[in-house]
């Protein structure tokens, strides 16, 4: 997509000219982003890759208003991002689950910050966990469960309040490569069945092609957006696809985009 | 193929260890029985046989008797150990209390205000290393033979453990829950009733514990340095009459004391802290 396509349809989340610096400008600082201007569709699964230090952490912090930027906007639904909002739901790297709280009332936090009412919710939470597939697993504490399933169990509660978007960093980072191939089935049963747009943030190329419709990829620090690519299959994807002529296609053509700005790793 | 194996080898090896633990756990205890048994015998046949005078090291018999007095004597008597027993208890209790509440609410209002926190930090660090029993005799002169001394005492024996631990425990927050807690638009009381207290109460309880062992000897060098009543009174009045048997039945209940208390607050300890692994309950750890 060039710049005046983005323009010209204005889409779900727009970002704009958004620049980031941390620290002093000039000297001292250290310029994270530079200039990234992109559109996402309402619904649309947007992977972003790029090597470590481009800045992907810090975009989409800033698509989640925990962090300002420096300059450019980011325009949610109509509405400017200045600050932390309820339709946005996160997924960190790790699970960050309260060790001392059970999974149900650790799906449940959300609403308890939020001031949900606290019947829906549970109710709600038990859908949830039913839809990530830890029936069973409700009042068991998060040192009792797995990484894998930790890290559902956030995915749970990063839905709890039915947030429109949903920014996943790095979410299955910490977890063995089987694992991660299951839970990337379980992420595009998830979003295809509640149909939220979702922004992923990931190292593996492979992953970003699997479950993204679009593949953000990003060039080293200072991160700005080198290439938009589209991802065509056909969905559900299954994991045989990863053997496609289509899928292998876009993988070589981000890996050769990659030793191209110099960032192979 | 199983087929020709002498007996010998068919059957797996088993090690020695492995095949009798319950039997060496048994034994361990009642190896601990044994040698208090031996102990206690000793003491008793030992100062008999060797004639020790009885205000050097009473014979065990006479301190039982002493206790047996002691216990059966009534509530209100001065002599008795209930009473005496009562306010010591009292001290320890009400000190202790007040001692962590304060410590507690300061160490709340520090770790929040970074302003106090670089404020109060060297006049925290110098007065924690004032002995809080050098201080004791002018506590009492201030406030008296009475339980208010006593309790003062204990308050600021148990406030600096307390307040110390704490700090570190809410300063020792993990930063991703912080995040977590922000991206959902938390307010900063959220932060703190959600996040930061329950994080913070192993290090809370590392400092309770502190806090209660100090107590009880709070308590009786207050009452060494001026009181009324109390087991350190009692202690006090017995070794001015040469009765070393009362004195060593009053260390026996002070034990008593100690192990109760230190009890009551594990057990809190176990509720509070039963989402930790079993192993690291004990001390201050990352969760």
């Amino acid at each position: 997509m060039t710049p005046s396509e983005t323009l010209a349809n204005p889409g779900y989340i727009q970002i704009s000219g958004l620049r980031k610096t941390f620290g002093e400008p000039g000297a001292g600082g250290v310029l994270a982003l530079r200039e990234i201007d992109c559109t996402i569709e309402k619904g649309s699964f947007v992977s972003v890759v790029g090597p470590s230090g481009c800045g992907k952490s810090t975009l989409l912090r800033i698509v989640a208003g925990l962090l300002p930027p420096s300059a450019g906007s980011v325009v949610m639904d109509g509405q400017a991002i200045a600050g932390t909002r309820r339709d946005v739901g996160m997924v960190f790297q790790s699970s960050i689950l309260l060790p001392w709280r059970t999974i149900l009332d650790n799906v449940m936090l959300p609403a308890e910050v939020l001031g949900l009412d606290m019947r829906v919710a549970r109710a709600r939470a038990m859908d949830l966990l039913q839809l990530v597939r830890l029936e069973g697993f409700e009042h068991k504490l998060p040192r009792q469960l797995s990484g894998g399933m930790q890290q559902r169990a956030s995915i749970a509660r990063a839905l709890l309040h039915d947030p429109k978007v949903l920014l996943m960093d790095e979410p299955f980072g910490a977890l063995d490569a089987m694992t991660r191939e299951q839970m990337n089935l379980e992420l595009q049963r998830i979003w295809m069945e509640s149909g939220k747009t979702v922004i992923l943030i990931t190292h593996s190329i492979p992953e970003a092609i699997f479950l993204g419709d679009v593949v953000f990829v990003m060039t080293p620090r200072p991160g700005a957006l080198h290439r938009v690519i589209r991802v065509d299959l056909p969905r559900p994807r299954g994991m045989d696809v990863m053997g496609s002529a289509a899928f292998n296609a876009a993988a070589q053509e981000i890996r050769e985009l990659f030793s191209h700005i110099g960032s192979y790793d | 193929m199983m087929a020709n194996t002498p007996d010998s080898l068919a059957s797996p090896i088993v090690p020695a260890a492995a095949q009798a633990p319950r039997k060496r756990a048994l034994s361990r205890r009642s190896r601990s029985v044994l040698l208090l048994i031996v102990l206690l015998a000793a003491w008793e046949f030992g100062t008999r046989f060797f004639n020790v005078p009885k205000f050097l090291l009473p014979p065990l018999s006479d301190v039982l008797m002493a206790l047996y007095r002691g216990l059966a004597a009534s509530p209100f008597a001065k002599d008795g150990l209930w009473l005496h027993t009562f306010i010591t208890l009292s001290e320890i209790v009400l000190g202790f209390l007040a001692g962590s509440a304060i410590g507690l609410m300061l160490a709340i209002v520090i770790s929040e205000s970074e302003m106090l926190d670089d404020l109060l930090r060297p006049y925290i660090a110098a007065l924690q290393s004032l002995p809080k029993v050098a201080i004791a005799p002018i506590i009492v002169t201030w406030l008296g033979f009475g339980l208010g001394s006593k309790v003062a005492i204990v308050c600021l024996i148990t406030f600096f453990p307390v307040l110390v631990t704490s700090i570190a425990g809410f300063k020792a927050v993990d930063i991703d829950r912080i995040d977590l807690m922000r991206s959902l638009s938390a307010t900063r009381w959220q932060i703190f009733a959600k996040v930061k207290f329950p994080g913070a109460l192993p290090y809370i309880f590392a400092g309770l514990d502190m806090a209660a062992a100090f107590s009880v000897v709070g308590a009786i060098v207050g009452e060494f340095v001026g009181a009324q009543a109390g087991l350190g009174v009692l202690i006090l009045q017995m070794e001015a009459q040469l009765d070393t048997a009362g004195s060593f039945s009053v260390f026996v209940v002070l034990s008593l004391l100690g192990i109760v208390l230190t009890a009551i607050l594990r057990a809190i300890r176990l509720r509070l802290l039963s989402w930790m692994p079993r192993d690291e309950s004990q001390g201050p750890v990352s969760t």
